[in-house]
């Protein structure tokens, strides 16, 4: 807000102060570049989300949501490939919470002493690194240690678990910065009361930090939904119904993927898929905004 | 925090439970990173070893039947495709938040933030989508075939163009209000303000970002794989069909085995050294940022 405001008097400032015709033309041309670049970013946009609607939105029907594909997937719906989408997700998140809240607790409530602190250097520096690898890295290491040194095979589980580890990073990071954001105050008062580390953990920090988990959560299944790279040989390409989580299920993004690479006609298909993965992603990003903004409200308030 | 935490005999029962339990995760999560490496090295060990790696620069092409196995051209077309998605996307993204930094109307900067947000969030595989119906076939109009280092060029220049412009944005917020006030005061036109103290200042972060947007673009997979055509040959022209380094692992991981399984996971350890490489050099960046910022 701040911010806004200040530029805004800047602009005020210039009104007044006086400008030579040179300057002024070097201005306008600046000007002019900088509406182009903004133009033609909001036109890509329009024109690119312009497709997906008109290309995507005749496919979609109840049915199509519920079906199963047939014929390659040309005809009938996505209904099936839903499915294993959740059920990877399910897995993905399975492994994802215990292991992301522990560790943010551990980063923002434990680590301390020397040993404490080289162990928070070293887990930062592992995961920043962590979030920088390439999907298709993630995709080569969840074949070799999941489908095949862990005989889990194009399954689920696998491509879950692959999952899991790419969205360790981000939740970790926005989790730990929910609970160090609690004001100490807090920390204190709870050992005031006598309760303790994890009584006031459990009562009082991580339900003051819910909103900023829950965004944090949000914002990784969305990244989770949006991945097809390091999925192709975890999950697999199997398009029925999954029986069990160790059989192979085509994920959402996996799908719009062979539909226009592979499927000659399935276009249609892969745009109504690309049109139902983004609305899907849009309400999940919604969530995570409004998460922040009340926990950035509440925050503010009390004290 | 108030909790004395070197006075472990302080804590209750619980307590040290839970610092172990929340600490076995962190170890894990420690691991991870080691685990990645270990595995890439291992599984690729079968052509590493006795400096078999030679080969990777030197054979004569990517044959993997005759365990030919030059991964040059692929280097080359994946360096090229991120190089020139970075020269179209980091002028357009940094124009685009001076832009709604000094120059939007009011009511426009929200807006385009969502609309920059919701572009950083579309899955790479539905920009692929739209590059193979759309824009392929656009370029493929004016030079046959379309699907070429420009396609891949632009898909990635589209992909990447949020993040500049998000970063470079953020950069330019923390510009300190004294000096944008100051220059004003001495009577510097929009323009001065904008191109002699406003983007020097966010120099440091404008340049982290495109060291991000690189790494992504060097990374990205599904886009490029839908798009370049992946013919394995050294780009000579815009215009030539190509396979980048990540295309090559997506389109052959599933019938490989032996040496040629061994030599995808090496390009792939290639890969993670490219982008650890640009991750350090971003963290120097905002280190020097840091730095840089100090005296104020």
């Amino acid at each position: 807000m701040h911010m806004s405001k200040q530029s805004l008097s800047i602009s005020d400032l210039n009104s007044f102060s006086g400008r030579s015709s040179t300057r002024l033309s070097g201005d306008v041309i600046l000007t002019a570049l900088v509406w182009v670049a903004a133009t033609l970013v909001v036109g890509m946009f329009l024109w690119l989300l312009g497709d997906l609607f008109f290309h995507g939105f005749n496919k979609l029907s109840l049915s199509f949501l519920t079906d199963a594909p047939q014929n390659s997937g040309r005809e009938g719906g996505i209904g099936t490939i839903l499915v294993s989408t959740l059920l990877i997700l399910g897995v993905a998140l399975l492994a994802t919470l215990p292991l992301g809240l522990g560790t943010a607790v551990y980063l923002s409530e434990f680590a301390g002493g020397k040993t404490g602190d080289k162990a928070k250097q070293l887990i930062r520096m592992s995961l920043n690194m962590l979030a920088g690898v390439p999907s298709i890295v993630f995709g080569l290491f969840g074949n070799a240690l999941f489908c095949i040194w862990l005989d889990m095979g194009f399954s689920i589980w696998s491509g879950g678990l692959t999952l899991a580890c790419m969205m360790l990073p981000l939740f970790i990071s926005t989790t730990e910065a929910g609970l160090s954001s609690v004001s100490n105050e807090w920390r204190q008062g709870a050992s005031a009361l006598g309760l303790s580390h994890a009584a006031a953990l459990w009562h009082v920090l991580l339900p003051a930090a819910a909103p900023a988990i829950t965004a944090g959560l949000m914002l990784s299944i969305g990244r989770a939904l949006a991945e097809t790279a390091a999925l192709i040989f975890t999950s697999g390409y199997v398009d029925r119904m999954p029986e069990s989580l160790a059989d192979s299920g085509r994920a959402l993004s996996v799908h719009i993927y062979d539909m226009s690479m592979n499927v000659t006609g399935g276009d249609e298909t892969a745009y109504g898929s690309a049109l139902i993965l983004i609305v899907m992603l849009v309400l999940i990003s919604s969530v995570a905004v409004s998460l922040t903004n009340r926990f950035l409200a509440q925050r503010i308030t009390p004290s | 925090m108030i909790w004395s935490r070197h006075n472990t005999s302080f804590l209750s029962r619980a307590d040290s439970a839970l610092t172990q339990v929340t600490g076995s995760t962190a170890l894990v999560v420690a691991v991870l990173l080691g685990l990645v490496l270990l595995l890439l090295i291992k599984e690729s060990g079968s052509v590493l070893s006795d400096g078999g790696w030679t080969s990777f620069f030197v054979s004569d092409g990517w044959y993997p039947q005759s365990d030919e196995y030059n991964l040059l051209p692929m280097l080359w077309a994946t360096l090229a495709a991120s190089l020139g998605a970075v020269l179209i996307a980091l002028p357009l993204g940094v124009m685009s938040a001076v832009f709604s930094r000094f120059y939007a109307p009011a009511w426009m900067v929200n807006p385009l933030r969502r609309i920059m947000v919701l572009l950083a969030g579309i899955p790479s595989v539905v920009y692929g989508l739209w590059g193979l119906t759309v824009l392929v076939p656009l370029l493929g109009a004016w030079m046959p075939p379309g699907s070429s280092l420009l396609s891949a060029i632009l898909i990635l220049a589209l992909m990447i163009l949020p993040t500049v412009s998000l970063t470079s944005e953020a950069a330019l917020s923390a510009v300190s209000p004294a000096s944008l006030q100051g220059a004003a005061a001495l009577g510097l036109s929009r323009k001065g303000v904008v191109l002699g103290v406003a983007l020097p200042e966010a120099r440091a972060g404008i340049l982290t970002g495109a060291l991000l947007a690189t790494m992504r673009a060097l990374g990205e997979t599904m886009a490029v794989l839908m798009v370049a055509g992946n013919v394995v040959q050294t780009p000579g022209s815009l215009f030539d069909s190509v396979r980048v380094l990540t295309a090559n692992i997506a389109l052959e991981m599933p019938y490989a085995t032996g040496d040629h399984r061994a030599a995808l996971f090496a390009s792939g350890l290639l890969l993670m050294m490219i982008v650890t490489l640009l991750a350090w050099l971003a963290g120097r960046q905002q280190g020097g940022d840091g730095r840089g910022h100090a005296h104020e």
